[in-house]
């Protein structure tokens, strides 16, 4: 007898039953992820002559957070004769946002955490921008509070009600208790840790942390292995530990290295003047506006549906061809002949397009992702905590959502949109593709109301429209030997005139990973422009 | 369904299952409207409907839970059980509206009886669904009965959810549709009576309680529009002569004899016997020290209470109050008993009204002004909390001239005395002096008030005629703070820790308890 579930259903089903009376026509669509013109390229379907040849200085292959960067540090150095390629409508990449008439919401990327000493590349950037407004008499970072995200951060829905933060804390026993401690301990130690090499074990940018051999053996197994071996095997912190690997990496507690998922608790350490070292910096848009504000050094700069066919080493420079998918399939094709191209598309695509460029023994793996617009008329009230930014239902293979009004000044905000995020996981990534592609709109909607539906019960009848992004190939997953093994080590060496900068080569898909690599491509060019 | 029922020798009486089903449905559409009554009502009389809902809906979740681990250890007759079950839900749940209605009158203390009543329902609706599947147990196939009753339970909760904002509340109004609902809650008892008497040992108990029941809820259904008034006379404790809830608020003003109160979201904005203590106080240590004040901004103050006290300076030449609602400012700029408090001051020329949101309004660079006015409503939640933060008064001193100075209601540095303090420290961190003082307004208690200025102020005052309570030597006084009210450590308050917030529920928490 599942009392459980009656007590649920009486609280409910009211709202339900409002809900599913309305669920069946929620407006909005399948939208984003320009993968029908991609699929030409992989279909092979883009042999046509080129009808114009142009001439550039520097070509940057997709307008990402890598290839922005590296437009942006080019424009730094005073070179100017390039332009970013970018297939999609707007540049961004998996930073892109969108916006209806209540806010601006992300399409991907939504936060940066607060960048430690490792991340210059990083902080200079926040200091141009004037997210770092200045330093204090300790020289710490002083943030740009609005910028920061409000409190309260985090939340999680669990026994019923919301509680604060989002490692589970009520009802835990003694025992779950001392795992979580043990846990946190160890993370601790690992933070303060340094390796034999005198570099720390986990920070960020990845390649920042020690080689010490000791410490990469954490990179042979599972994350989920390592936590069975430390005896850490109650269900609240387990899920916590997958809930984060999900999270940051797209691949469960059993798909990811336990290098990386103690990278993901061990290798934040900022120090902030006015903020708690687990505040991160986000915007309505989420990092779309780190984007736009990249995008400002190219303007003019950025070729939009541009779709990237072949890149081909001549005697004349590097030759590229490029689709116009403008009318959302096959145009007309065009030549740019350059002295250097910097190739921030991810590596799987780089490989069908880029002639000569040996195949990888074992390429990265990439997590899909679906991600869900939802405008609300309003956030319904649920049981405890009060809406935080971040909102996470514990169980289940959703993310939660954030709540894009959550960082506005406005007294009363009522409309909001919200932004849910599912990595899928679980099965091999080509498959989860393939059915991925399979589902309607209605399909996503369904899924999202029962993700939500504990908190949420009513959802549907507040939902004024969805629109669902599918990130096939969302973001590179540190399978165990992927940080360690050569794989990584070969996509990063250079061959130029052909530099490369997507975050891709780093194993762990973020921000700041994807802005240094781009930072440091475009240097790469530069020397070798001479 | 009967076909596939087990023989049922024993209880040939209890020949009509549906019937006991049909009340499964009729408990479950009544405990939801009485939830749903509670949150109203909370919403209603307290504001704030997102956290009276959450809040509710955790208490009842919580409490049904609660009733169904109890109804475990319920042994011996369980059917009489049931029926005292439901009389009861009928009688606590039926009065539930009327009864808070009349007990918000003690306005500090609601919560506890509110959150009581809830929970009293939560517990014995949790109680009674469990305890009839085990009366019904042995009627039915258990599997075909647990779906029975799990899909009942199901529709007389939708029917619950359109019932309550369609029907009930437009014709019937909150009092009475919760004595309807016990009603139909008694009906239940009675029903279960009069088919299982055979199986109650000693039923005259039963029907007389059962018929009282019925009596007191009926007498409630006639009496509803009466104890509806009574009880919005009794909330106020003086005759309520203005009721409102805007997009933004609850605006309530009651009126005794000469005493005129203003109440937003059942919080006591100001009492006309000692407003005047309030906003002398507010006004005149900081803007009579400063003789070259022009231009003056008032935030909040929507009731003109402030304007008139900045009125008596000639030397104004021009008054911005922004105030976020459109309801308030209009109200008080045209009802003649409110115009007579503030002195028509919302329809002087000098003045100018801005509808809006006070931190995105100062997002754009305004004209620099000489003095201003922080008049919010004390940080109870979040978004007001935001209004008290680093950024907020980093934003605001854009728009202040370099000599201006600014003041700010600071909630009781006697209740509160770290958020007062933890406004001094916040004001203090982006680059201002500060000068605390505070002052006793008898309806309120002893309050607080920052006065701040990038540049040194020294209270010079030249006050102007006509003040009821500020002087020279009660100014001196209050720049004096006793030990109890001293400067205590506090966190900065930011949008990122939203420290005030937190401060400030739990210290007037523990005051109010
Ligand atoms: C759902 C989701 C949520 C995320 N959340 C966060 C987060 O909160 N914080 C965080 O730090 N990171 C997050 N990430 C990681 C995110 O990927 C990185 O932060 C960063 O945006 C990666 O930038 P990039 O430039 O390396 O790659 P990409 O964003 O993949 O950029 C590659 C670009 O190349 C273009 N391109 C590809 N093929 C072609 C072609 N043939 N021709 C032309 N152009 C082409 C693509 O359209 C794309 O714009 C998230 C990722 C996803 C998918």
């Amino acid at each position: 007898m599942n009392r459980r579930r009656f007590i649920q259903v009486s609280a409910v089903a009211p709202a339900l039953m409002l809900g599913s009376c309305r669920n069946q026509v929620v407006p909005g669509s399948i939208i984003g992820a320009a993968h029908r013109a991609g699929h030409l390229l992989r279909d092979g379907k883009t042999s046509a002559a080129p009808s114009k040849t142009a001439k550039t200085d520097v070509l940057i292959l997709g307008g990402g957070v890598a290839g922005l960067a590296a437009a942006r540090q080019l424009a730094r150095r005073g070179i100017t004769d390039f332009l970013v390629l970018e297939l999609e409508s707007q540049s961004g990449g998996n930073s892109q946002g969108g916006r209806n008439s209540v806010s601006a919401y992300p399409w991907g990327a939504h936060y940066v955490t607060l960048p430690g000493p490792d991340c210059h590349e990083v902080r200079e950037l926040f200091e141009e921008l004037g997210l770092i407004a200045g330093h204090d008499a300790a020289g710490r970072p002083i943030y740009d509070e609005l910028a920061l995200c409000a409190d309260p951060q985090e939340r999680l829905f669990i026994h019923g009600q919301w509680q604060e933060g989002i490692a589970p804390s009520a009802g835990l026993t003694s025992d779950e208790q001392r795992q979580f401690r043990e846990f946190r301990e160890e993370m601790s130690r690992w933070s303060e840790t340094k390796g034999a090499d005198g570099r720390p074990a986990f920070t960020i940018p990845v390649d920042r942390s020690s080689r010490d051999p000791t410490i990469l053996e954490l990179d042979q197994l599972t994350m989920a292995a390592w936590m069975d071996a430390k005896g850490w095997t109650c269900e609240p912190l387990r899920w916590q530990v997958d809930y984060s690997c999900r999270d940051d990496f797209g691949g469960g507690e059993d798909e990811v290295s336990a290098w990386a998922g103690i990278h993901y608790f061990a290798s934040r350490r900022p120090d902030a003047a006015n903020a708690d070292h687990d505040t991160v910096l986000t915007w309505p848009e989420g990092n779309a506006w780190l984007a736009e504000r990249l995008a400002e050094s190219a303007k003019g700069r950025i070729r939009n549906h541009a779709l990237v066919l072949n890149v081909t080493e001549q005697s004349s420079g590097v030759q590229v061809d490029v689709m116009n998918t403008t009318d959302g399939h096959g145009g007309e094709i065009m030549r740019f002949v350059c002295r250097a191209v910097v190739c921030a598309m991810p590596r799987f695509i780089a490989q069908r397009i880029i002639s000569n460029l040996k195949p990888l023994d074992q390429p990265p793996v990439y997590s899909p992702w679906v991600v869900a617009n939802l405008a609300l008329d309003e956030l319904p009230p649920s049981p405890g905590e009060l809406p935080a930014w971040d909102n996470v239902v514990y169980g289940g293979p959703s993310l939660g959502y954030v709540n894009a009004t959550h960082q506005n000044l406005t007294a009363v905000p009522r409309e909001t949109v919200i932004t849910h995020y599912e990595a899928l996981c679980g099965s091999p990534p080509a498959r989860l593709r393939e059915w991925m592609l399979t589902q309607t709109h209605a399909q996503w909607c369904d899924r999202i109301f029962s993700a939500l539906a504990a908190p949420h019960p009513d959802l549907a009848a507040h939902v004024q429209n969805i629109d669902v992004w599918l990130w096939g190939h969302g973001m590179v997953r540190p399978t165990p030997g992927f940080i360690s093994g050569t794989t990584r080590t070969v996509m990063q060496q250079h061959q130029p005139p052909v530099f490369f900068a997507h975050s891709d080569m780093s194993g762990v898909s973020l921000f700041e990973e994807a802005f240094t690599r781009g930072t440091q491509a475009a240097d790469a060019a530069i020397r070798f422009l001479g | 369904m009967s076909e596939e029922a087990p023989p049922q020798p024993a209880h040939s009486s209890f020949a009509r299952p549906w019937l006991l089903l049909l009340s499964v449905f009729a408990i479950a559409t009544c405990g939801l409207v009485y939830e749903l009554i509670a949150g109203t009502l909370a919403s209603y009389l307290l504001g704030d409907s997102v956290t009276q809902f959450s809040t509710i809906i955790g208490v009842y979740l919580f409490a049904m839970g609660v009733g169904s681990w109890l109804s475990r250890f319920i042994r011996g007759d369980l059917i009489a059980f049931f029926i005292r079950v439901e009389f009861l839900i009928a009688l606590i749940g039926g009065c539930s509206a009327a009864v808070l209605f009349l007990l918000f009158g003690w306005a500090a203390s609601f919560r506890i009886p509110l959150y009581g009543i809830v929970f009293l329902i939560g517990v014995q609706v949790g109680t009674e669904i469990p305890l009839l599947l085990r009366i019904l147990e042995g009627r039915f196939a258990f599997k075909d009965l647990v779906s029975n009753v799990f899909s009942f339970d199901y529709v007389g909760a939708l029917l619950a959810s359109l019932l309550f904002p369609l029907v009930l509340v437009p014709h019937l109004g909150l009092v009475r549709s919760a004595f309807l609902f016990g009603l139909i809650n008694a009906a239940v008892g009675i029903l279960a009576l009069v088919m299982l008497k055979d199986e109650i040992q000693r039923p005259r108990g039963l029907w007389i309680t059962g018929g009282v029941v019925t009596a007191v809820l009926l007498a409630g259904i006639l009496q509803g529009d009466a104890i509806t008034r009574w009880g919005e006379y009794a909330a106020f404790s003086d005759p309520v002569i203005f009721a409102k809830s805007t997009p933004y608020q609850r605006i309530v003003i009651t009126k005794n004899r000469d005493d005129l109160r203003l109440f937003l979201n059942s919080n006591l904005q100001f009492s006309s016997r000692d407003e005047y203590r309030y906003h002398e106080a507010l006004v005149h240590p900081g803007l009579s020290s400063l003789p070259d004040a022009r231009r003056v901004l008032i935030l909040g103050g929507g009731d003109g209470l402030a304007a008139r006290e900045v009125l008596r300076y000639p030397r104004i030449k021009s008054i911005t109050l922004v105030d976020l609602d459109p309801a308030m400012t209009r109200l008080f700029s045209s009802q003649e008993m409110l115009r007579a408090q503030n002195n028509g001051s919302l329809t002087s020329p000098k003045l100018h009204i801005e509808n809006a949101d006070a931190f995105t309004w100062l997002a754009a660079k305004r004209e620099p002004f000489d003095f201003v006015i922080i008049d919010f409503p004390d940080p109870s939640n979040f978004s007001l909390g935001k209004l008290y933060t680093t950024s907020f008064y980093q934003r605001l001193a854009q728009s202040m001239s370099p000599a201006a100075a600014l003041v700010v209601q600071s909630t009781s540095p006697y209740v509160a005395r770290k958020s007062f303090w933890c406004v001094d420290a916040t004001l203090r961190s982006c680059g201002f002096q500060t000068r605390p003082y505070h002052a006793l307004v008898p309806s309120f208690g002893e309050w607080g008030y920052i006065l701040a200025s990038k540049e040194a102020i020294t209270t010079q005052l030249a006050l102007p005629d006509g003040l009821r309570f500020v002087n020279a030597e009660v100014v001196d006084q209050m720049f004096r703070f006793p030990p109890d009210m001293a400067r205590v450590d506090t966190d900065i308050n930011r949008l990122n820790n939203q420290a005030l917030v937190r401060y400030f529920d739990d210290e007037w928490a523990e005051y109010l308890h």
